[in-house]
């Protein structure tokens, strides 16, 4: 069970991604997957939950290309996670247009800056599986 | 919504506030009230009348005693209920569970903003998401972006098809005089806007413009002893399915498949009676999407099927025809709009753009990103 006076859901999350690990959690109850963190499980509100480390390998569910006035075009995408959940992120090392649902892709850990807590981001992965 | 009863509470009055630029300084109230007091006196009721208020609106975080602060009204019954776009489905079904119970008798839904001329990032702030907001997504469009690229890839949906929504949108507003865009739009210069956020152009996105509307509910007697025809509720649904993106199971299934069924299920119609559908278009893969969960089209169909101007002016199922928010106007929550246009079809009001025998119109109305759905069907005298 969380403490919240002790520790929070993203602050453990964030601990990993320092480390250069995605962490996730798993109700184990059910033994389902699911993110974002939370201190209570969805669906059955358990507090049975484990944090794992995923194994970074995800498919691209789907994308879009964000275009700011004045900067480069930004991938944002979904990844679905082979662990089964999901997150928003970007596919990086791409042409942002050249990010195609159904596409491999492997974590790396953004160190994030002053105003940013350090965050997941992905690169192609080939066929890896 | 069992416990709700078909035709037991009716749209008496509907009306827009000044819509489009506002003078400077223009507050989100004055837009309200103004289109409240339009609103009763399309029905010939005054503000004496009013025991019950529902407010909802970006700009006001407190919309229910905001209103009635500036209208001086103390309403019995008040809701502010906020759920993005769709808030006035939701408050319509509120309304009828209290006017049902007796609660209150008379009942104003109202809406205004000023998106247009104080800017969309001061009227409508995001919320920040630590597991969204690094990727910098334009939220709420990326998350419509990344839907439709979804539904392109499932369904074989092309751009072309996302650009005929909005020009049949464009079709319709130049039959309706209160529409912000009066120019055509072709295909071709739909497709070739400015990118926004692929495979949206900025003519895939909803208008940014000022404005407000309101409507007055009563129960079915009362109505029919007012000025205008009545417009019952014939049914309502609601749901939610999640708050951000990443929570959105299946990014080609919207819960206009949960609330579409439990409206018609208390309507007691079927899609084959709806000769007008009103659906929340913040951008165009939204008609897409809620003819296929709505039922008027199998599930993938939706691109094909609004192909060749099928929901354009002449075209085979009559959807926004006010111009909708594409066209028309979207002053940032704009479902209470939606409601109005369905509701002044069932009336006949709707001049050059007017639906033959519009005895039945569905409003559907979209909150958040694809967030919260419901329906509202509205229907004529005779169908009660």
């Amino acid at each position: 069970m969380m403490d919240l006076m002790k520790q929070s859901p993203l602050g453990t999350y964030v601990e990993h991604l320092k480390k250069g690990e995605l962490a996730y959690q798993v109700n184990k109850d059910n033994n389902k997957a699911f993110f974002y963190p939370r201190a209570i499980a969805p669906e059955t509100g358990s507090t049975n939950i484990e944090w794992r480390e995923s194994k970074g390998l995800g498919t691209v569910y789907t994308t879009t290309v964000v275009h700011y006035k004045g900067e480069p075009p930004l991938n944002v995408a979904m990844i679905d996670m082979d662990e089964g959940w999901r997150l928003m992120s970007r596919v990086e090392d791409i042409d942002p247009m050249q990010v195609k649902i159904g596409m491999r892709v492997k974590f790396r850990a953004h160190p994030g800056d002053e105003k940013t807590l350090p965050y997941p981001v992905f690169t192609p992965a080939g066929d890896a599986q | 919504m069992s416990g709700l009863k078909k035709g037991s509470i009716a749209v008496v009055g509907a009306a827009e506030s000044d819509l489009g630029q506002v003078a400077p300084n223009t507050s989100p109230v004055d837009l309200m009230a103004q289109a409240t007091m339009r609103a009763l006196d399309d029905c010939g009721l005054t503000l004496k009348d009013v025991d019950a208020l529902f407010v909802a609106a970006t700009q006001v975080r407190m919309g229910p005693m905001s209103l009635a602060e500036y209208l001086r009204i103390k309403p019995k019954v008040f809701d502010g209920t906020q759920i993005g776009g769709s808030s006035f489905m939701t408050h319509v079904a509120h309304a009828q569970m209290a006017i049902q119970l007796g609660l209150c008798e008379v009942a104003v839904i109202a809406y205004g903003s000023t998106q247009r001329s104080v800017s969309r990032a001061a009227a409508s702030p995001r919320e920040f998401n630590p597991y969204e907001s690094p990727y910098r997504p334009i939220l709420p469009i990326s998350a419509y972006a990344m839907a439709a690229a979804r539904h392109m890839h499932q369904y074989g949906t092309t751009r072309e098809h996302l650009a005929e929504v909005a020009v049949a949108a464009r079709k319709w507003a130049l039959l309706n005089p209160k529409a912000w865009e009066k120019e055509p739009l072709t295909i071709e210069q739909a497709l070739n806007a400015r990118m926004v956020s692929y495979p949206f152009t900025v003519r895939d996105c909803c208008l940014v413009v000022d404005g407000g509307g309101a409507i007055v509910l009563t129960s079915a007697a009362r109505a029919k002893t007012l000025k205008k025809k009545p417009v019952y509720v014939l049914g309502v649904g609601e749901t939610l399915s999640h708050a951000n993106i990443s929570s959105l199971p299946d990014f080609t299934v919207t819960g206009a498949a949960i609330s579409g069924p439990q409206a018609f299920k208390m309507a007691g119609v079927t899609q084959k009676d709806v000769k007008m559908l009103s659906l929340y278009d913040a951008f165009t893969i939204n008609p897409i999407l809620f003819l296929e969960d709505l039922g008027f089209c199998p599930k993938g169909e939706g691109g094909r099927f609004v192909a060749n101007g099928a929901i354009a002016p002449g075209g085979k199922l009559a959807v926004n025809t006010s111009g909708g928010g594409l066209s028309y106007c979207h002053p940032g929550m704009y479902g209470l709009l939606v409601m109005i246009e369905a509701i002044r079809q069932v009336r006949g009001e709707c001049g050059e753009r007017q639906v033959k025998g519009c005895d039945v119109a569905l409003a559907h109305g979209n909150g958040g990103v694809l967030s919260s759905q419901c329906t509202v069907i509205f229907g004529s005298e005779n169908t009660v």
